[in-house]
């Protein structure tokens, strides 16, 4: 085990270095109560838009709230809103892929031509106007980035169900008599689920950009929530000081950044064609 | 006759398709809260109830819901896509008058994505595991995961601000004036003038946008070049080739290219579909007056006839660039008409 861990590390520089980012962004939100200097939502005028110094690190924002405690705190909302949303959306994807590759005909038709038409909306309007419509808070968020997300993982399990589908383990099963229930749950699923997962990491970086970019737009949490979306686009009015804006950034980019440096190395691990290349 | 018969094919999907599309987008102006009447006139022709009447006959608003559908579709088939509510203005107008500023970006960003992203692909993928190769992937990397706003705030303040080397939002430098409307692309329209120099000045300003907007779809056509030219270095032919003498710069473009770009293509229709979703941030961030801008600023003012327009102008967009590759993939690929 330890040994196939060192291998799995080896020479794989972007996994490994996705896996330290995002791990210090997991420790960053766990102990943001420990590690953040300042209260994150505090207001002290007297320091307003002060660049960064010993006392603030990355400086303060125009409320002269402390902008290195709110990226800290911020990292809990991002890592949330991106991993629930990828976990939600691969469940609800991956079942109804599976179902409409495994019943096939016109079943599967209708099914996929369903997903097709919210995938051919763009995904950002769409996202945009659900929240719109049901009002800007967290969970609305989250929900709009779900209903945007699912379809791409049940495209990718309805293909990968029908290549599955034809092994003779299946057939094998079939002719012992087990249920498509058992088939469907027992044969298809775990031997269809790799690539959803190598999907689901490299979307995770996808959901948290479209997160912070409907917090971005005033779609997101209402302030002073510190999301880094909504700081990003508080530093816009500061054109020159450049970290109220900055350092809120780098941190989505940072973390996005992990997240697809792990999608990569896990693609690469996991698809043995590549692997025989390397 | 195979091939008309896969275009066709192809064609009537994009049909079927299209009013699914507007399908659903009537079941979620059902689904809002709100009523179209009030949302839609003016608080002077609410107090009229001859003009409530009117507006309610025309869009069918007094007919049960299965017949305001069939409206909705016939309004939809004679291009009435309503008034938006914000402007007071024609939604369809709106949008051509939007269309082509978003168009222009696009089509600009897309070019630079996919000369930049082939080009990177293809060292990285003769390069495999060199130096060069684990640069470009981490420029690919970084083109995916940088969140657009923020690199569109961050070229501004570098390139206009800071150094002064770029001009800074909007199609044009004030000083000049828009030129006469031909295709709506100012930097054809300014050639069709006769002014190179207000050109010069659109094709400026088309950069920093444009390179924003592109950063993405760029990592995208890297990592599939990439992947692609890497499977297909790997097959007998290109070995049969190598072995009987062929030079290598020739068995790249000649033998290798052209197979490799097959799934490229998707990406880069795709990508172009993708970018017109995207352009909300980078417009908005740019001043620019296209497609995006208007969609933020109806989304704001949950301006829901503008919205449906945008939705069903992009998605008809996104549409019909799919069934262009499609086609042009059965086209060059014949294998695929088969199927």
């Amino acid at each position: 085990m330890q040994k196939g861990l060192k291998n799995l590390f080896r020479g794989n520089y972007l996994f490994t270095a996705g896996c330290v980012i995002c791990l210090f962004w997991v420790v960053m939100a766990v102990f943001a109560h420990i590690i953040a200097p300042y209260d994150p939502i505090a207001q002290n005028l007297s320091v307003k838009l002060q660049a960064p110094s010993a006392a603030h690190l990355f400086g303060t924002d125009n409320f002269g709230r402390d902008i290195f405690s709110r990226v800290i705190y911020g990292g809990r909302y991002s890592l949330m809103a991106g991993i629930l949303t990828v976990l939600i959306a691969m469940a609800i994807g991956s079942v109804y892929g599976a179902a409409a590759g495994y019943i096939g005909g016109a079943i599967d038709n209708v099914m996929m031509r369903i997903s097709e038409m919210i995938l051919s909306f763009p995904s950002l309007i769409l996202a945009m106007c659900i929240n719109a419509a049901l009002g800007s808070n967290l969970f609305n968020t989250m929900f709009a980035l779900i209903i945007v997300a699912w379809p791409s993982y049940a495209r990718l399990m309805r293909s990968v169900v029908l290549t599955v589908k034809e092994n003779q383990y299946i057939e094998a099963a079939e002719a012992l008599g087990a249920s498509r229930m058992r088939i469907l749950l027992h044969e298809i699923f775990p031997n269809s689920i790799s690539s959803i997962i190598v999907m689901a990491t490299t979307d995770l970086g996808n959901q948290i950009l479209m997160f912070s970019t409907l917090s971005f737009l005033g779609l997101g949490s209402a302030p002073p929530t510190p999301e880094w979306g909504m700081m990003v686009s508080d530093g816009v009015s500061y054109f020159n000081k450049f970290w109220v804006a900055g350092f809120p950034g780098l941190a989505i980019f940072t973390m996005a950044v992990g997240a697809n440096f792990i999608g990569d190395g896990l693609r690469d691990i996991l698809d043995p064609k590549l692997r025989k290349q390397m | 006759m195979e091939r008309l018969k896969f275009i066709g094919k192809r064609l009537v999907t994009l049909l079927i398709m299209l009013i699914g599309v507007a399908t659903i987008v009537f079941i979620l102006t059902k689904l809002v809260p709100g009523d179209p009447v009030t949302a839609n006139l003016s608080q002077r022709s609410l107090s009229d109830p001859k003009i409530v009447e009117a507006y309610k006959v025309r869009y069918g608003l007094d007919k049960p819901v299965i017949v305001q559908y069939f409206y909705y579709i016939r309004n939809l088939l004679r291009l009435d896509l309503g008034t938006s509510i914000r402007t007071n203005r024609p939604v369809l107008e709106e949008l051509k008058r939007c269309y082509p500023a978003t168009m222009e970006l696009a089509i600009f960003a897309i070019l630079v994505a996919a000369v930049f992203g082939v080009l990177f692909g293809i060292i990285s993928a003769l390069r495999r595991n060199s130096v060069i190769d684990q640069i470009v992937r981490a420029i690919s990397v970084v083109g995916v995961s940088i969140p657009s706003f923020w690199f569109a705030l961050i070229v501004l303040f570098v390139f206009y601000y800071k150094l002064r080397a770029m001009p800074g939002p909007g199609r044009l430098s004030s000083f000049y004036a828009a030129p006469p409307t031909v295709t709506g692309f100012y930097t054809i329209d300014a050639l069709l003038q006769g002014n190179i120099m207000k050109f010069g000045d659109a094709l400026m300003h088309l950069i920093l946008p444009g390179c924003v907007l592109a950063a993405f779809t760029m990592g995208l056509i890297t990592r599939t070049t990439r992947s692609n030219m890497l499977d297909v270095m790997s097959t007998d032919y290109i070995r049969t080739a190598r072995a009987k003498g062929a030079p290598k710069r020739r068995v790249v473009f000649h033998h290798a290219l052209g197979n490799a770009m097959i799934p490229v293509l998707t990406v880069i229709g795709l990508g172009l579909g993708n970018l017109l979703g995207g352009m909300v941030l980078v417009e908005t961030i740019f001043s620019w007056p296209g497609v995006g801008q208007f969609a933020y600023e109806s989304v704001k003012a949950l301006d829901y006839p503008s919205i449906i327009g945008v939705s069903l102008l992009i998605a008809l967009n996104y549409m019909v660039i799919n069934t262009i590759v499609d086609i042009l993939y059965g086209v060059i690929d014949p294998r695929v008409r088969r199927r």
